[in-house]
């Protein structure tokens, strides 16, 4: 074992919550470390154009992604069935390297609902607590929208989202969501401009009274220098987005708006191939010593720190806490335990939507994010679910991020899977099709979870996450119920041919599909310890020098993209050390 | 008759050998009695204060001595960057205090004498590659300056000087003294033409001394001498030079090639920041920006401007019109001429179809000086090769051109930077397909890397 100089904070993992931690604690003067299982990456060379543009090498065979040979996940629907490894990406992608799943994400850049953050608390004011059914598990956050809302904008202003604001102080503006919570002023940049799709589906949405908006989105629509000083360039539509690197400077990731500056700093120091296998905690298992790693050398690396910051990917970050022993491990027969606690996806549906000759789409100009018109109407409890007996619910997108000939490329149903009609179809819609489709949210259950398999390990012989999850009633009537509104605007966009992919009772969880790859939950924030892993500062109730970030503090799975809230979180998060923590090294909130 | 004459050649050929030989030995002798040169080695100064250290720290700055004295990967100012030179390679030297490798030893007369004039502690002529004939024009207070902060702040480190890689007889150093006296400068105040502009003044001091910008900027004679000094000179100095297979643009005010159509703000913002709202450095002058002009006061850098500005063209050149016919054509699918196809594949998602790119990120193409000299040689690299802005002074981000030499064959970057160079009101001359062959095979390898902080970059 090697031991390592101390330092006083070392951060695991380094992507987007991690560079933010890195940044706004490097003027605190303190001595900074981040390991990192990958590798370094930048815009350049490594997602220079065209080299970047290869749907086979990076949508396909996933080259940014964590290669699954070395270290995966267990799958299983039910208690008392057996997990079986996650061998091929499908459902969800796991990040690698430095900037994780920043790097290969659309740029989707939503806030919370207000609601959201207090959801069981909502839920049972308005409805009455029999509105839930007996195992669902839903919680609030600990800290309200109104809390929250600084840092969710110094997230905003650090990646210079592009949008239309909805709800100014209260006040609502014509062209962005009605819905959103009250923001103290307008997106840094305006929104991009629309696709054509995205134009068809908002024109058929407001006819029918709906309310859409452009998708927020950290696709910059115009160069944009952040507080940093760092500056992005125009995203250019080129629909190579989600599992790509972006080569235009113009999707944020901590490449794009913190790297340049955090990795010049003498305080702060990047190791990269090291892949930490544990939180180490004294004799008395209330403090972190610091961390071991494994580094290129494959050799066991003791890292001693004062301040551990757990950074790493939302099920890496369940993972880590289960193999290290803090916190006691959820046990779905007594419901009791938190760290595993309340995993959750997401549900999605989709509808293909095919138009004549003369409709020109253009599916090849597409944006991750930017292009692409939203109707939030039923989303959150923007609506009253009183008559439809189910909590969420979920957006509705139109327009397209691209036409990527193998993953992007969409025919009229009927047509065969391959073949001379599959050929000739794909050829006459290829110009003339678009997608319209929700994108909803998933409650916490009892009986959705995570823990240490029993049977596999990784390279380093360490046992891996296991995932028990599969589909509640509540998320099927929730993606049938928006889905029908979707269904609606379609219709009224007047296309040649439709079609529909739509989850329903009875299909189970099926990991080969692609629907976001939003996993969420398994170490939650809240307000007691009895109920949640971390406090609201994300500061683990039991040892009070770890803090764990990102979406496993997340109590059940919202409507919207996590990055925004995820964001939010880890600024209030680090502000909280800075003032507070560092002052006075204790428990932030008295348990 | 034929035996007689041909001894008689012999005898003559070794006559002349023999005289040849005293010659030289003439020569070489007539340099170590008359070549002193000036100044007083073992001259000294008092005990800097913190000021002047300060003050030195900056000068330094201003001089670029980095460039050249800190290897990519090394300690600063422990030398060892090798430098090609048109006799063989030679490596810059340790100038941090270390006593036995460095110029820890150096009097301040010495190292007066090395920086103004040329000459080494031994008393060797040292190579051009030091601009001494540029520092010539530094102050006494300047070099009083630099001499504390280079004895006092930097941090001494024990490396040895690499010889040159140069084949004997050109290894010997002494010829170099005939250079010396020919090309180099008497060292004496600078004159300024007395306009009362004090920026006039102090720009012209530093861009003719330490900021020694005509190293690059200036053409260079057979004998690699600059063919001028300053603007007394006329209209050759600052006209446009050559280095390291880059072409340095004229910083005298000819309208299309050189700085007639950039405002004095602009040029600020680009030796400040590397970018403007229209252009960005590139090749030699990335260095140029991340070691030296970055540091440079706001109020140094305006002067420096100001100066710039007030030289006269070397040509007589029309004005460029941004003339958006290319743009109309492009917009509207048009691309019938040769190399439009090309430019909206490969070019166009930054630089537009208009050619003004976006502000302080992608540079303009439409009226850029650097797109409107004789000679395309560096923007051959660019496409080539690829490059990065520079991170400057408030701007972090080094946006990257990628590498197009695996894309384009030569006839296409032909093709292609002939239809840059006369497209929106640019005009230049047609790109041969032997011209980009002549530079496929330069460094660097690869894409490249935004060095300011990659760690893959540190790895010397």
């Amino acid at each position: 074992m090697i031991r390592m100089k101390p330092v006083d904070v070392v951060i695991v993992g380094f992507g987007w919550t991690g560079a933010i931690m890195g940044i706004e604690l490097a003027d605190t003067g303190l001595n900074i470390l981040a390991l990192e299982r990958g590798a370094y990456r930048d815009t350049s060379p490594d997602f220079s154009y065209p080299h970047n543009a290869d749907e086979l090498a990076y949508g396909i065979r996933g080259k940014l992604f964590q290669p699954l040979s070395r270290e995966t996940v267990t799958i299983r629907h039910a208690v008392g069935d057996t997990a079986v490894p996650y061998r091929q990406y499908g459902s969800f992608l796991f990040g690698n390297n430095v900037g994780g799943a920043g790097i290969h994400w659309n740029g989707q850049h939503y806030r919370p609902s207000p609601e959201d953050l207090e959801l069981h608390s909502h839920i049972s004011k308005r409805y009455g607590a029999k509105f839930m059914p007996d195992d669902m598990q839903i919680q609030d956050y600990g800290l309200t929208y109104d809390e929250l809302e600084p840092f969710l904008e110094q997230f905003e202003v650090l990646c210079g989202t592009s949008g239309r604001a909805g709800n100014i102080n209260g006040e609502i503006k014509e062209g962005g969501n009605p819905f959103e919570g009250p923001r103290k002023r307008d997106y840094p940049t305006p929104p991009v401009a629309d696709t054509y799709g995205a134009r068809l589906f908002a024109d058929a949405a407001r006819a029918l009274g709906m309310h859409p908006f452009p998708q927020p989105s950290d696709n910059a629509s115009q160069p944009y220098t952040n507080p940093h000083g760092v500056r992005l360039g125009p995203c250019n539509l080129c629909g190579y987005c989600e599992r790509f690197g972006c080569f235009m400077y113009s999707k944020a990731s901590p490449q794009t708006t913190i790297l340049p500056v955090l990795m010049r700093k003498p305080n702060f120091a990047l190791r990269t191939h090291s892949h930490v296998t544990r939180i180490n905690l004294d004799s008395t298992g209330k403090r972190a010593t610091g961390v071991t790693y494994i580094d290129a050398q494959g050799r066991q690396v003791e890292q001693p720190a004062d301040l551990v910051i757990v950074s790493a990917f939302q099920m890496h970050n369940v993972r880590l806490m289960l193999l290290s022993g803090i916190g006691t491990p959820y046990d779905p027969n007594t419901g009791k335990g938190v760290i595993g606690k309340n995993y959750a996806y997401q549900m999605m549906s989709s509808l293909g939507v095919f138009f004549d000759q003369d409709v020109a789409i253009n599916p090849f100009i597409g944006a991750g994010s930017g292009g692409v018109q939203i109707v939030d109407d039923f989303n959150s409890d923007h609506f009253d679910h009183a008559a439809h007996g189910f909590v969420g619910g979920a957006y509705i997108y139109g327009g397209q991020t691209g036409g990527r000939p193998i993953q992007q490329l969409i025919v009229p149903p009927g047509t065969p899977g391959w073949g001379a009609a599959w050929k000739k179809a794909a050829k006459e819609s290829y110009l003339h099709a678009t997608t319209v489709a929700t994108h909803g949210s998933v409650m916490s259950y009892r009986d959705r979870y995570l823990d240490l398999d029993p049977t596999y390990k990784d390279v380093f012989g360490q046992p891996l996450l296991r995932i028990t999850f599969d589909w509640h009633d509540n998320e099927y009537k929730m993606s049938q119920f928006v889905t029908s509104r979707a269904q609606d605007i379609v219709r009224q966009m007047k296309p040649k041919a439709t079609s529909l992919t739509l989850r329903k009772p009875g299909d189970h969880y099926d990991v080969r599909q692609y629907q976001t790859t939003h996993t969420t939950g398994g170490v939650i924030q809240g307000s007691s310890p009895e109920t949640s892993a971390l406090n609201r500062y994300q500061q683990s109730w039991d040892v009070h020098n770890v803090f764990v970030t990102g979406a496993s503090a997340f109590p059940q799975n919202l409507g919207y993209n996590p990055t925004g809230l995820i964001g939010g979180l880890t600024y209030n998060s680090v502000k909280a050390i800075r003032e507070n923590y560092l002052k006075n090294p204790g428990p932030l909130v008295q348990a | 008759m034929n035996t007689v004459a041909s001894r008689r050649r012999g005898g003559g050929l070794l006559r002349v050998i023999v005289v040849l030989l005293g010659l030289v030995a003439l020569a070489w002798l007539a340099t170590r009695l008359f070549g002193h040169g000036g100044g007083d080695a073992s001259a000294s100064t008092a005990m800097p204060s913190p000021e002047q250290i300060e003050q030195g720290e900056y000068l330094a700055r201003v001089g670029d001595c980095a460039a050249c004295h800190t290897a990519p990967g090394g300690k600063p100012f422990a030398g060892g960057l090798p430098i090609a030179s048109p006799v063989g390679t030679i490596y810059s030297s340790n100038i941090t205090p270390d006593a036995a490798t460095g110029i820890g030893h150096y009097t301040y007369g010495q190292f007066e004498r090395a920086v103004r004039r040329g000459i080494s502690a031994a008393g060797y002529t040292l190579y051009p590659a030091m601009p001494y004939p540029s520092y010539a024009k530094v102050s006494d207070q300047d070099i009083e300056a630099l001499y504390a902060y280079f004895m006092h702040r930097v941090t001494p480190v024990t490396q040895a000087n690499r010889a040159e890689d140069i084949a004997w007889p050109l290894s010997m150093r002494w010829p170099l003294t005939y250079w010396r006296w020919l090309f180099a400068p008497k060292v004496s105040p600078m004159q300024t033409a007395a306009t009362g502009d004090a920026a006039l003044a102090r720009g012209q001091y530093l861009v003719e001394g330490l900021g020694h910008c005509g190293a690059c900027h200036t053409p260079r004679a057979i004998t690699l001498q600059e063919k001028a000094l300053d603007p007394a000179d006329g209209t050759t100095y600052l006209s446009g030079g050559e280095s390291d297979h880059w072409i340095a643009p004229s910083l005298r005010g000819e309208l299309a090639s050189g700085l007639g159509s950039m405002s004095e703000e602009e040029l600020v913002a680009l030796l400040k920041s590397g970018r403007s709202e229209r252009s960005a450095v590139f090749g030699g002058m990335s260095d140029v920006v991340t070691h030296s002009t970055q540091y440079v006061s706001d109020e140094d850098l305006a002067a420096i401007a100001h100066f710039l500005k007030s030289l006269a063209p070397a040509r007589e050149e029309a004005a460029l019109n941004d003339d958006q016919a290319t743009h109309a054509a492009l917009a509207s699918g048009n691309v019938g001429k040769a190399g439009a196809q090309l430019y909206v594949d490969n070019c166009a998602t930054c630089h537009r179809t208009d050619g003004h790119g976006y502000g302080q990120v992608y540079p303009a193409l439409a009226g850029n000086p650097v797109l409107n000299g004789a000679d395309p040689a560096s923007v051959i690299r660019l496409v080539l090769h690829g490059g990065t802005v520079p991170a400057g002074r408030d701007a972090p981000t080094q946006f990257s051109m990628p590498a197009f030499r695996d894309r384009l064959s030569d006839q296409q970057v032909a093709q292609l930077l002939t239809f840059v160079r006369s497209s929106w009101g640019n005009r230049s001359g047609a790109v041969r397909a032997d011209q980009i062959r002549a530079l496929r095979h330069l460094p660097p390898a690869g894409q490249p890397l935004m060095t300011g902080y990659d760690p893959r970059a540190q790895q010397p």
